[in-house]
C-alpha cells in the first residue's frame, strides 16, 4: 500500500527539476527558468505545510519516514532553495551556458535534501546523501575558472572517501545488527548486553566511521579540510548553498540515526555524546581562531560556518546527555539550524551583490560599502552581529536556546568554551563591519543589486529579526518537530 | 494601569533611531530637532513616573507583563522599582542632554543620532527588564552603538578602543550568560522578581550557587568597572566622542552596578555575604588605586575616565556592606555619579572642543577666555570630591556611613576608613587639574579661544541645577531609593 500523496512534496520538485531542463529548450530568457523553480519550490511547500500535524507515518517498508521533524526540515530546504535561486537571478549571467542545468542542479539536490531528512534506513540514507552530494559536485565547478575547478575537484575526491567511509561504517553496524533499518537496529542493540557490544568493537567502530562521513557533509573538525577552498572557489549562491543546506542536511540525518537507533541503552548515547562534546569543542575552536586571520570573506565565512558546526554539536552532545523524553537538545538544534541558515543566506546574499560589483573577495575591498550600499551593508552587519550571537538578531536566540539545552543537560563546561569562542569570533566578524563603515571607500560608485536578490536578501533579514525578537513560534514548531520522530 | 509608559519610553528613542535612520532626505538639522523630540518626551514621562511613584510601597510598580517566548518561559517583563527609576531617569535625562551636547556633530549625522538613540533604548531597557533573558537582550545591544559610535566619531586610536570596548564586554557577557543559563535551568525561570523570592535554596540543589554567582558577577563587573578588569574603560573613554563618553561615564557603568544590586544580592544573599570581605577590598583597592592613577594622568579625559574607576569603587563598597544605608548610597551614587562624571566629561569636551588641546600640561590659563567653562567645570569637580550641597556629599556621605556600621562583615570599619582616602586624593587630583586647566598664567595661544555659547549654557544649567538640587535635599531620592532597598533587605534577612 502505497500513499503517494505523502511523496507530493518530493515528486512536485522531481517533476519541477525535469520541467525546468525541457523549459531550457523553449525559453530565451532564463529568468522564466528561476520563476518555474520557485513555483515548483512554493508548490511543494505548500504540500510540506498541509501534512503538518498528520502524525508520523512511515512508508516502503519503513524506508522513508514521514514525520514533524522530515517536514520540518523540508520546509526548510524549501525555503533554502528558493532564496539561493532568487540570490542567483543576477549570478548566473556569468554562467554562458547550461543556466536550466543550473536551477535543476539546485533543485535536485534539494530533492536529494528532502529526502536526507525524512529517510530511515541505512541504504535509503546513502542513496539520498550521495544525490545531494553529486548535485553539489557540478554545482561547485559551475564557473569554470580554475579555482572553481579546483574546488569541484577537491570536494569531489574528499567526498568520495567520506562517502566510502560512511559506507564502511554502515557496513559495519549492519553487520553487528543485522539490520539496516532504524527502529530495528535499534531494537537489536538494546537486546545486546554491554558485554557483548565491548567484547567485539565493530558496533563501536561503525558509529565513529559514520560520525567521519557525516561530519564531512556538516563541515565539522577534523573532516572539514575541504571547506576553505571549495567555499571560495564555488560559485557564491553556491557557496551559501553548501554552507546551510547541505550542513542542515547532514545535522539532520545525524539526529535522527544516533537519536533513532543509537539513541539507547543510557551508556551508549552517553559515549557518543561525549565524542560529539569533545568534536564540538575542538571545532568551534579551530574554526574561530583559523578564521582571525583570514582575508578572503568567503573563506572567512568559510572557517565561521566550521566554527558554527561546533555550536550546533554542543546540540547533539546535548541529545546524548538528554535524559528520554527531553527534547531541549533536539529543538534547540533544530531552531538553531533555522537561524544560522537564514543568517548565512543573508550574509552570503549581501556579499553575492557586493562581490559582483567589486569582482573580488578581499574584505579589503569591503571599505566604505556603507557609503556604497547602505542597505547592503546594514543587513550583512545584521548577519555578522547574528553570527555573533548578539541581540537583536536570531543568532542569539539560537545560541541561548541550544546552550540552555546544554547546561540542563550538565555541560556548563562546554557552554563556557562555547560562549568564550562567541567573544573570539566577534573580533573577525566585527573586523569586515569595521571595514564597512569606518574605512574609506576606494570609489563613490555605487552598487547595484538585481530586484530579485533585494527581495531575497530582505527575507532573509526579516526573518533573522523574527527569529531574534518573537522566537516563539518557530521554537514552538522546532519543538514539535523535535518530539514527533517516527522511529 | 492602562498606558504602558515604560514600554513608550524605552522605545520611543528607537522609534526616532528608524525614522532617522530610513526617511530619505532628512536634513542634518531636522535630525537633530527629531532626536531631542524623540528623547525629551521620554524624560517627560520618566519625571511624571517618578513624581507619581508610591514612594510608601516597596513594590515593583509601572508593571507589564507579556508572554514572550512560551518554550522557554521567558515574559516580556517590566517594571521599575526604587532602584531602577532614579536610573532611568538618569539615562533618559543624559539621553536628552547629549543631543544638545551633539547639537554640533556635521559629520554623518544620519547614523550617528541614530546610535545615541539606539544606545538609549537599551540602556532603558536594562533598568526596566524583570525577565533575566530581556535584562541580557537589552544588555547586549548596547554593544552595537557603542561600538559604532567609538569608532566612527571618536579621535585618536578610536578602532583599537573600540574593538577593546567589545571584547571586554563579551567576555564579560559570555560568562554571564552562562551564569542566566545556571539560573534558569536551576529554577526554570527567567524571572528576577520569581527567582530572588524562591529563595537561594532552590538554586542550591542542583548547583553551587557561589560558582553561579561569580559567573554573573564577573559580567557585571566588566561593566562597572571592578579592578582589574577595567582597562578597557580609560581606552574607551579618551577616544570615545563627548556625548558618548558622557553616556558611557553616567548611565552605561551604572548597568553594572544595577545588576550587582539586582540579580547578585538580590537572588544570592547568602553567597554575596559570604564573599562580602573579599569584595569590600576590591572596592576599596578600586577606590585607591583608581585615584592613585588619576594623579598621574596627563590627557584630560583620561583623568575623568580613571577618576570613574575610583568612584565606582564606592558603589561597589556600597553594595557589599549590605546595610540599608549603604545600599541607598550606592544607589545614589549611581545617580549622582552619573550626572557630576557627564557634567565633567561636557565640560572636558567643550574645553578641548574650544582649545583644541587636552593635554594637560600645554593647558592653562583659560579662566580669562572661558570663565562660564571655568566656573561650572569648578563646581563639578567640587562635586565630585564630594562638597556638601552637592550631591556628591550625599551619595558618599550615606555609602561610608552605612558601610561604617554595617556589621556585614568583621574588620569592615578599617576597610570604610581606608576607603575615605580616597576622597582625600580625589580632592588633590580634581583640584589639580582645575588648577592646571584654568588658572596660572594666561597663554597667548589660547587668546581666540571663545566660552560656551547659548545652547552649552542651557544643559550645563540643567546639570548644575541637578546636582545642586539634589545636594541640598537629598530625600527627593533617598524617599524612592528607600523604597527600593527594602525588598533588598528582607531578602537579606537584615
Amino acid at each position: 500500500m502505497l500513499n503517494f500523496e505523502l511523496l507530493a512534496p518530493e515528486l512536485t520538485l522531481a517533476a519541477t527539476a525535469i520541467v525546468v531542463i525541457l523549459l531550457d529548450f523553449v525559453f530565451k530568457r532564463k529568468w522564466w527558468l528561476a520563476a518555474v523553480s520557485i513555483i515548483g519550490l512554493a508548490v511543494s511547500a505548500g504540500f510540506t505545510v498541509s501534512m503538518w500535524g498528520g502524525g508520523s507515518v512511515a512508508l516502503f517498508n519503513n524506508m522513508l519516514a514521514v514525520d514533524s521533524f522530515a517536514l520540518f526540515f523540508k520546509l526548510l530546504f524549501l525555503v533554502i532553495a528558493a532564496l539561493v535561486i532568487l540570490a542567483s537571478a543576477g549570478y548566473v549571467a556569468k554562467f554562458r551556458r547550461f543556466q536550466g542545468e543550473y536551477y535543476a542542479l539546485v533543485l535536485l539536490s534539494a530533492l536529494g535534501m528532502m529526502l536526507m531528512a525524512a529517510t530511515s534506513e541505512l541504504i535509503s540514507i546513502y542513496l539520498a546523501l550521495e544525490l545531494t552530494s553529486i548535485s553539489l559536485y557540478v554545482l561547485v565547478g559551475f564557473l569554470k575558472d580554475s579555482k572553481s575547478t579546483e574546488a569541484a575537484l577537491k570536494y569531489l575526491l574528499l567526498g568520495a572517501v567520506a562517502s566510502a567511509v560512511l559506507l564502511f561504517g554502515m557496513a559495519l553496524v549492519f553487520g553487528f545488527t543485522g539490520q539496516t533499518q532504524l527502529g530495528e537496529i535499534a531494537g537489536a542493540i538494546q537486546g545486546m548486553s554491554l558485554a557483548g557490544v565491548l567484547s567485539s568493537p565493530g558496533l563501536i567502530a561503525g558509529m565513529v566511521l559514520m560520525v567521519a562521513g557525516f561530519g564531512f557533509k556538516v563541515a565539522a573538525v577534523p573532516f572539514h579540510m575541504w571547506v576553505p577552498d571549495v567555499y571560495e572557489g564555488a560559485p557564491t549562491p553556491i557557496t551559501a548553498y553548501l554552507s546551510v543546506a547541505s550542513k542542515a542536511a547532514g545535522f539532520a540525518v545525524l539526529l535522527r540515526v544516533f537519536y533513532s537507533a543509537f539513541g539507547l541503552p543510557t551508556w551508549l548515547s552517553l559515549d557518543w555524546g561525549m565524542l560529539f562534546a569533545i568534536l564540538a569543542a575542538v571545532g568551534m575552536t579551530l574554526g574561530n581562531v583559523v578564521a582571525l586571520p583570514q582575508t578572503n570573506i568567503k573563506r572567512m565565512l568559510g572557517y565561521s560556518s566550521i566554527a558554527q558546526a561546533g555550536y550546533l554539536m554542543v546540540g547533539l552532545a546535548t541529545v546524548g546527555f538528554a535524559s528520554a523524553g527531553d527534547v531541549a537538545g533536539r529543538s534547540g538544534l533544530l531552531f538553531f539550524l533555522a537561524s544560522y541558515a537564514l543568517t548565512n543566506l543573508g550574509a552570503f546574499i549581501a556579499i553575492i551583490a557586493i562581490s559582483s560589483k567589486l569582482d573580488s573577495d578581499l574584505i579589503s575591498d569591503y571599505a566604505g560599502m556603507a557609503k556604497r550600499a547602505p542597505l547592503l551593508a546594514l543587513a550583512l552587519t545584521l548577519c555578522l552581529i547574528s553570527l555573533i550571537g548578539m541581540p537583536p538578531a536570531a543568532g542569539f536566540m539560537a545560541k541561548f536556546y541550544i546552550f540552555s539545552g546544554a547546561v540542563q543537560n550538565g555541560l556548563l563546561w562546554l557552554v563556557i568554551i562555547a560562549v568564550i569562542n562567541s567573544v573570539i569570533s566577534a573580533y573577525y566578524y566585527l573586523r569586515v563591519v569595521k571595514v564597512m563603515w569606518m574605512d574609506k571607500p576606494a570609489s563613490r560608485a555605487k552598487v547595484p543589486s538585481p530586484a530579485a536578490l533585494r527581495v531575497a536578501l530582505a527575507v532573509s533579514c526579516l526573518g533573522v529579526l523574527v527569529l531574534g525578537i518573537v522566537p516563539g513560534f518557530v521554537m514552538k514548531l522546532a519543538e514539535m518537530a523535535a518530539q514527533m520522530f517516527a522511529f | 494601569m492602562d498606558f504602558n509608559y515604560l514600554s513608550t519610553i524605552i522605545f520611543l528613542p528607537a522609534v526616532g533611531a528608524v525614522l532617522i535612520a530610513f526617511v530619505p532626505g532628512l536634513s542634518g538639522r531636522l535630525i537633530k530637532w527629531l532626536s531631542a523630540i524623540f528623547t525629551l518626551v521620554p524624560l517627560g514621562l520618566s519625571i511624571y513616573l517618578f513624581a507619581i511613584f508610591d514612594r510608601a510601597s516597596g513594590a515593583i510598580q509601572f508593571e507589564e507583563k507579556l508572554s514572550w517566548i512560551p518554550a522557554i518561559n521567558a515574559h516580556y517583563h517590566l517594571g521599575v522599582d526604587g532602584i531602577s527609576l532614579p536610573l532611568v531617569i538618569l539615562m533618559a535625562l543624559l539621553g536628552f542632554l547629549v543631543v544638545l551636547i551633539s547639537w554640533k556633530i556635521d559629520l554623518r549625522p544620519r547614523e550617528y543620532f541614530a546610535w545615541l538613540l539606539l544606545l538609549e533604548t537599551s540602556i532603558l531597557g536594562v533598568f526596566c527588564s524583570l525577565d533575566l533573558l530581556l535584562f541580557f537582550l537589552f544588555w547586549e545591544i548596547e554593544v552595537i552603538p557603542m561600538y559604532f559610535l567609538i569608532s566612527i566619531w571618536g579621535t585618536g586610536r578610536k578602532e583599537y578602543s573600540a574593538t577593546k570596548y567589545v571584547i571586554y564586554t563579551l567576555f564579560g557577557s559570555a560568562f554571564m550568560l552562562a551564569g542566566i543559563l545556571s539560573l534558569y535551568f536551576a529554577t526554570g525561570s527567567l524571572s528576577m522578581v520569581e527567582i530572588a523570592q524562591g529563595g537561594l535554596a532552590m538554586v542550591q540543589s542542583v548547583i553551587p550557587a557561589a560558582g553561579v554567582f561569580w559567573l554573573l558577577f564577573i559580567g557585571f563587573a566588566v561593566k562597572l568597572p571592578v579592578f582589574p578588569l577595567h582597562t578597557w574603560l580609560p581606552d574607551a573613554h579618551t577616544d570615545a566622542p563627548t556625548a558618548v563618553s558622557v553616556v558611557l561615564a553616567g548611565a552605561l557603568l551604572k548597568m553594572g552596578g544595577y545588576g550587582m544590586i539586582r540579580i547578585c544580592v538580590s537572588i544570592f544573599p547568602d553567597v554575596a555575604r559570604e564573599f562580602a570581605l573579599i569584595l569590600i577590598i576590591l572596592a576599596v583597592v578600586n577606590v585607591l588605586y583608581g585615584a592613585a592613577v588619576t594623579m598621574r594622568q596627563t590627557d584630560l579625559k583620561r583623568m575623568i575616565a580613571y577618576s570613574s574607576v575610583s568612584h565606582m569603587g564606592y558603589v561597589l563598597l556600597g553594595i557589599f556592606a549590605l546595610s540599608q544605608v549603604s545600599l541607598v548610597g550606592a544607589t545614589m551614587q549611581m545617580f549622582s555619579h552619573g550626572i557630576i562624571t557627564g557634567l565633567l566629561f561636557a565640560m572636558a569636551g567643550l574645553v578641548m572642543h574650544n582649545s583644541k588641546e587636552r593635554d594637560l600640561r600645554k593647558l592653562g590659563g583659560l579662566a580669562r577666555q572661558m570663565p562660564v567653562i571655568a566656573v561650572v567645570f569648578s563646581v563639578a569637580g567640587l562635586a565630585s570630591l564630594g562638597l556638601p550641597t552637592t550631591s556628591g556629599f550625599a551619595a558618599e556621605f550615606l555609602v561610608f556611613v552605612g558601610s561604617f556600621t554595617s556589621t556585614a562583615v568583621v574588620g569592615i570599619k578599617l576597610w570604610t576608613l581606608l576607603g575615605v582616602l580616597g576622597i582625600v586624593i580625589t580632592a588633590g587630583y580634581i583640584l589639580w587639574m582645575l588648577q592646571r586647566v584654568f588658572y596660572g598664567p594666561p597663554q597667548d595661544k589660547f587668546n581666540k579661544v571663545k566660552d560656551a555659547d547659548i545652547l552649552e549654557r542651557v544643559y550645563m544649567f540643567v546639570f548644575v541645577a541637578v546636582i545642586m538640587g539634589v545636594g541640598i535635599y537629598p530625600a527627593i531620592l533617598t524617599d524612592v531609593i528607600q523604597a527600593g532597598v527594602m525588598p533588598v533587605m528582607r531578602l537579606l534577612g537584615g
